[in-house]
Formats: C-alpha cells, sequence, structure tokens
C-alpha cells in the first residue's frame, strides 16, 4: 500500500491543486506519494494507492504568485510526471521562497522547459487551426468546424481567445483531447476526445492560390520555415501539401527570370512619359515668366 | 500548378477572382512587413463582431522562410512611377489587374473568418493621383471598421503626396501605416526611382510621426485625441539593389529610428523579378547580408547597441558574413572581456555573444539567490563553448582562452572541401 492518487489525463490546475494541499496537511514528502495518470500502463508491481489523511492543525502551503503561475501552466503539459514535479516544487518552495525565481535549478529549469512547450503548444493552435465552413446554425448564423491536434492540454485556455476573436459566427474546435464549441454566448468545453471528421471548404482554393502566389522562388529558406512550421502541423493545414511543388519548380522559374531578355515597354508606359515630360514644361515656362516680370 | 507571371492569357479581359488574387498578392510579395503587433490589445467581446488584435500571430510560413501573417495585396498593379526595382513600374509587361473595395473587403474578411490571417495589409500602384489612389485604400480601411465591425488588423501603405485630411482618416483606421525609403541612401533613390523623391518620402514620414505623437497626448481639456495608428509606422530598405554598403544601411535605419521614431525597418534583400529592368543586378538575393543586417537592427532595438559601434570596427563598411556581428563586436572589443557572470551589470551581460535577453533576464534574476557557475547556463540552453572565453564565473576562468591570438578560428564555420562535381 503506498499514498496517492490516480488521475484523469485532462486533470487540471484546479483539480488537482486540493488533492496536493490534502498531500502537504499530511506531511508528505513527494518521495511518499505516487501521482499515477488513469491511462499509464498498469504494472505488476503496481500497489493500491491511498489517499493521505490531513494532520489537525497543519499549516496550508504558502506559494509566491510567479511559482503559482509555473505550476499553474505545467499542469496542462502532457508528461505524466508533471503531477510528480508540481508537488516537489510545491514541497520545496516552502523552504526555498524563491524557488521559481532560479532557471538554473534543474526542477524548475526543467518546469520551465515544459512551460515554454505548452505556451508554444498554445500559440501554434492560435496560429494553425483553420475554420471550414459548415452550412448555417439553427439561429441563422454562419457555423464553422476546425480539427486540430494539440500536444498538450491547451484547450480550456486558448477558448478565451477564440472566443472573443470570432464572435459573430458558430464555430466548434474537435480535438483529440476534447472540443471547444461557440454560440455567440457562450463556450463550452468537453474533455470528451474527438474523431475527425471529414472537412472540406471552398475558400480553402482562394487561400492556396494567396499562399503560393505569394512565395518568392528566389529565395528558398526551408529551414526557416521548418523551425516555425514544423512537419506535425501539416496535414491539418490547406496550403501545405502544394509546398514539395513550389520547391521543386522554383529553380526553372527562377532561370526563366534570369534568362528573359528585355522587352520593350508596353504603350501606356510611353504615354505616361510623354504626359510627364509635358507637365514638367509647363511650370519651367511659369518660372521664366515670373523670372523675367522680376527683372 | 500556375503561376501568375507566366502569362496565362492573364492580358484577356475577364479575369476571375482567383486570377486577380493571385497577380496583385505576387505583385505585394517584396514588400517584407509582415507585422501584426505593436497596437496593443483589443477584442471584439463587446462589439460581437469579428477579430482581436494581440501580440501577432503568423498563421503560415512559405518555403522563402517568411510568414504569412496579413493578407498582403495591392489594390491595383497599374502605376504611373517607373521605379526600376519595381514588378509594378510602368515600363514592365507584368499583366494588370485591379481589385474593387468590396472585393478586398471580402476576401479580407472570408480569410480572417477560416484564421487565415490577422488581418489585411493594403497596398497599391498608384492610379491617377495620389489623393485618388489613397481615397479608394481609405474607403476599404472605413467600411471593414464601420459596416463591417471588424477589429482585426490592418496595416496601410501611405501612397506619397496624399492629401493630409486623408492620411487623418487612414490613421483612424489603420493600425500601422507605412512608406518606403526603398534605398538606403538619396543617391540610389534617384538612381532607381527618378519620380520618387526622398525629400517628400521624409516629409510623409514625419507628418506621422506628428500625428502618432499626438494622438498619444490628451488635448487642453483633457480629452482623449483621435486614434491615430497605434502601432506606428515602419519602412523598408532595398539591400543588394545599388552600391550601398552596410554602414549606409544602418546609419540611415538609425536616422529613420531616432529621427522618425519607426516601429521597424525592414530589409529586402533585392530579389530577381520578372521582366527586370535592365538597370538591376542578374543575381541570387544576398539572404545571409539581409539576415546579418536583421542581427544588427535586433542589436540596436534590443541590447543597447548604438549601429555605428557595429560597423566601427569593419573597414570596408560591411558586416562580416562568417560571423553574427555581436561576436563580431566582442572579438574587435575583447579588452572588454571576460567579464564576471555573477556581477557585471545587465548591460554588459547583454553585450556577450551567445546570451540572449531572456538568458539574461534568467541570470540576473537567479544569481540574487545562488552563485552561478558555467555549467548552470546549459540549463539555460547557452551554448558553453561559444560563451566561455567571455565570462568569469564560480569554478571558471577563461585564463589564456581570452587572451588567444586567434580566437577567432573557434567560431568562423570550417572550411569545406568543394565537391570535385
Amino acid at each position: 500500500m503506498a499514498y496517492g492518487f490516480i488521475l484523469d489525463d485532462h486533470t487540471s490546475f484546479s483539480a488537482w491543486r486540493p488533492l496536493a494541499r490534502q498531500c502537504f496537511l499530511a506531511d508528505r514528502a513527494p518521495e511518499e506519494i505516487e501521482w499515477r495518470c488513469a491511462s499509464a500502463e498498469t504494472t505488476l508491481f503496481d500497489t493500491p494507492l491511498v489517499a493521505p489523511t490531513p494532520k489537525n492543525g497543519a499549516e496550508p502551503p504558502v506559494l509566491r504568485s510567479k511559482c503559482l503561475a509555473l505550476l499553474r501552466s505545467i499542469l496542462r503539459h502532457a508528461d505524466q510526471t508533471r503531477f510528480a514535479l508540481a508537488y516537489r516544487i510545491l514541497w520545496r518552495a516552502q523552504t526555498e521562497p524563491a524557488l521559481a525565481s532560479i532557471a538554473t535549478d534543474p526542477d524548475i529549469a526543467r518546469a520551465l522547459n515544459m512551460h515554454k512547450q505548452v505556451r508554444q503548444d498554445t500559440h501554434k493552435m492560435t496560429a494553425y487551426v483553420r475554420f471550414r465552413e459548415h452550412g448555417v446554425a439553427q439561429n441563422g448564423r454562419r457555423s464553422f468546424y476546425a480539427w486540430f491536434e494539440p500536444d498538450h492540454y491547451v484547450l480550456p485556455s486558448v477558448a478565451p481567445f477564440f472566443s472573443k476573436r470570432f464572435v459573430d459566427m458558430d464555430w466548434v474546435i474537435l480535438t483529440p483531447k476534447g472540443s471547444l464549441a461557440w454560440n455567440g454566448e457562450t463556450c463550452a468545453f468537453s474533455p470528451t476526445p474527438c474523431a475527425k471528421p471529414k472537412l472540406s471548404d471552398d475558400i480553402d482554393q482562394l487561400w492556396q492560390t494567396y499562399y503560393v502566389s505569394t512565395f518568392n522562388p528566389a529565395r528558398i529558406k526551408t529551414k526557416a520555415m521548418l523551425s516555425e512550421m514544423p512537419r506535425k502541423y501539416w496535414k491539418n493545414l490547406p496550403e501545405t501539401q502544394l509546398i514539395p511543388q513550389m520547391l521543386a519548380d522554383a529553380p526553372a522559374r527562377v532561370a526563366a527570370m534570369a534568362a528573359q531578355q528585355p522587352r520593350p515597354a508596353p504603350a501606356f508606359h510611353h504615354r505616361l512619359q510623354q504626359r510627364h515630360a509635358s507637365a514638367e514644361e509647363a511650370p519651367a515656362l511659369v518660372q521664366k515668366t515670373q523670372l523675367g516680370s522680376g527683372t | 500548378m500556375q503561376y501568375p507571371t507566366q502569362e496565362h492569357n492573364m492580358n484577356t479581359m475577364k479575369q476571375s477572382l482567383s486570377d486577380r488574387l493571385a497577380l496583385l498578392s505576387d505583385a505585394a510579395k517584396y514588400d517584407a512587413s509582415c507585422s501584426s503587433s505593436g497596437a496593443g490589445k483589443r477584442d471584439s467581446a463587446a462589439t460581437k463582431g469579428l477579430g482581436s488584435v494581440s501580440n501577432g500571430i503568423c498563421h503560415a510560413f512559405t518555403p522563402d522562410g517568411r510568414c504569412i501573417s496579413l493578407l498582403k495585396i495591392l489594390l491595383t498593379n497599374f502605376c504611373i512611377y517607373d521605379c526600376a526595382y519595381c514588378i509594378n513600374r510602368s515600363s514592365s509587361n507584368v499583366p494588370r489587374a485591379r481589385f474593387t473595395p468590396d472585393e478586398v473587403i471580402w476576401l479580407t474578411l472570408e480569410f480572417y473568418r477560416r484564421n487565415y490571417i490577422e488581418g489585411l495589409f493594403l497596398s497599391s500602384g498608384i492610379i491617377r493621383t495620389s489623393d485618388d489612389t489613397m481615397s479608394q485604400m481609405v474607403r476599404v480601411a472605413r467600411e471593414l471598421r464601420q459596416t463591417h465591425k471588424f477589429r482585426g488588423y490592418i496595416h496601410l501603405k501611405t501612397i506619397p503626396n496624399a492629401s493630409p485630411a486623408l492620411l487623418a482618416e487612414a490613421g483612424l483606421y489603420a493600425d500601422r501605416l507605412s512608406i518606403n525609403v526603398e534605398m538606403p541612401t538619396e543617391r540610389g533613390l534617384a538612381d532607381y526611382a527618378p519620380q520618387k523623391h526622398a525629400g517628400e518620402i521624409r516629409h510623409s514620414m514625419g507628418e506621422m510621426r506628428t500625428h502618432i505623437d499626438a494622438a498619444k497626448d490628451r488635448t487642453l481639456t483633457g480629452r482623449k485625441a483621435p486614434r491615430f495608428a497605434p502601432g506606428g509606422q515602419s519602412t523598408q530598405m532595398i539591400v543588394g539593389a545599388d552600391q550601398a554598403t552596410d554602414r549606409d544601411i544602418l546609419s540611415s535605419s538609425s536616422s529613420l529610428y531616432t529621427g522618425y521614431k519607426l516601429r521597424r525597418v525592414y530589409y529586402s534583400a533585392f530579389s530577381p523579378i520578372p521582366d527586370a529592368s535592365a538597370i538591376l543586378p542578374v543575381k541570387a538575393p544576398p539572404l545571409l547580408r539581409e539576415h546579418r543586417l536583421y542581427q544588427a537592427d535586433w542589436l540596436f532595438r534590443f541590447y543597447g547597441f548604438q549601429f555605428s559601434e557595429i560597423t566601427a570596427s569593419r573597414p570596408d563598411g560591411m558586416l562580416d558574413l562568417e560571423l553574427d556581428p555581436k561576436l563580431a563586436w566582442a572579438l574587435a572589443n575583447r579588452a572588454m572581456f571576460p567579464i564576471d557572470l555573477n556581477r557585471a551589470p545587465k548591460e554588459m551581460l547583454l553585450r556577450v555573444p551567445g546570451l540572449g535577453v531572456r538568458s539574461v533576464q534568467a541570470i540576473v534574476a537567479a544569481r540574487r539567490h545562488r552563485q552561478l557557475r558555467l555549467e548552470d547556463l546549459a540549463k539555460l540552453k547557452v551554448s558553453i563553448r561559444k560563451i566561455k572565453p567571455f565570462l568569469y564565473a564560480t569554478g571558471w576562468s577563461p585564463g589564456r582562452l581570452a587572451e588567444q591570438q586567434n580566437l577567432r578560428q573557434l567560431f568562423v564555420p570550417q572550411p569545406q572541401q568543394l565537391a570535385l562535381f
């Protein structure tokens, strides 16, 4: 028998907080507590877990706001050891209150790395979700669906971004880690995993036209592209399937530009030049007469 | 796949919306500006419309390494100017097209709804007069804001010599305004863009600066001044088309940042264009040079460097292509190093090659509580190899390493044997 809890994968900070507090009030050190994920493989050595009982009159834990924010963030990470790391930081911060400011500490360095990954995942979701129009909702508003595969449990934290941006349309974002749905009033989060739907939208073609035309074949920097838009996002973006062809065609397009001989200018250019020349002569005449009248 | 400038019956009368989108985005892509930040935060929660602005998001990347943040298009690529470097100059044979303001509005909103973009970057060739062109662009911005309650990002290109009233209205709806200086020197501009005048461009920038500053102030009665481009103004210089050195370019940037309070100066490596003018160089764009200029720009904006310091040690006025400008500066100013990781002021830490703004912040916060060792920096993802000649730390002294004559050899990329075939 050991102390600990079995937790759902999408356990958020607010669900974990009372459990951690319970362990702390029972004066259980990080080594004594096992935080087991429900989805983790069961092993032969798994022992049944019991929740520790708080001691009477124990002092509750205290955290600085910076540390609290860090724990809040790393609990969105998909790493199954996040609960243990968070409890260890909570435990250590009681004797080292400035702990979260020491980026060179091994626990904090790891937490900051997880925090960075969560932040990136959140940011990439705001960038790479693509809505596809799907008819009209019952309330007469336009209705959109999107499919996205986040690495971490970031849905609740991106919800405000989408519901404050796409206010005048209904939308649903489906992911393997749950879904978000907006109807103009409320944004509903559900942790139930979704399957990938079949989505299509005619506007995607215009977008592809734009994507191809805004690409400059004379400057190829695929490394820069991949560092910002790693391949894992490609399968759900409407534009990325065009990249191989764009790269394959680029050298020929550049060669064609270099080989092109200067051509005579179009007729309207000459008309413009003539008009310009006559406009330049006119003020010169005026100036001359002014000078003439002065002397 | 069809590309716009391959002239597949583009000159015929009927061009579909898709054809024109291809032409008018192809014509706009030589403008490097893509930023959608700097305008503060706002959203549509209260207005029940569409759109929000925060830190700027890049929604896609093309294989040229540039991001797509805004729908960057021209209203038309007809132009009465004949600037040699420009794909839309009047003497070019590219197919011409134009959008109506309603089409631009429709494209912006539909693209925005699908989360392809952060907003619109609208520019235009100059048709008839400056005011005529500018008023069409302002109409797009006004209808997006007023009729469609659009609160996304809008960047408008300012047309030189447009009337002050139109400029004021543009500033009311746009987040950012910009006008391109195009060439780093006046001489270059005179050679390549005979109808544009450096003086006029600077004058427009000066006016915009006055408007932007005025909008941040309150009036005498304490009321807020009318909104004017809260995201400030930016500009672009073309690199490698004329003979200007990096020193010329950076001193031009310096006066633009300090004199006109620009938010950004973009450096665009001169890129070959279809149907190019005969006076332009036919060569690959100097991408590495462009990259070094951006690094120098960063050193000025975030690291407390002056542009003159960065180019001071370069006899020919060109930045070192082998080493990044910060490392090159540190190697030219060896007397200032090594410095003490645990005691040096933040300003000096920012000048150590290999330390970024974030790692300096982390070091300053951590060293209040602990003595830092060189190994600790590995936790901050800092390259120990690069940094160790420049620092003392607890348990580390660079000793002879800092005195070494050929320190540069430690950093330059190793020569590679060329392929025989």
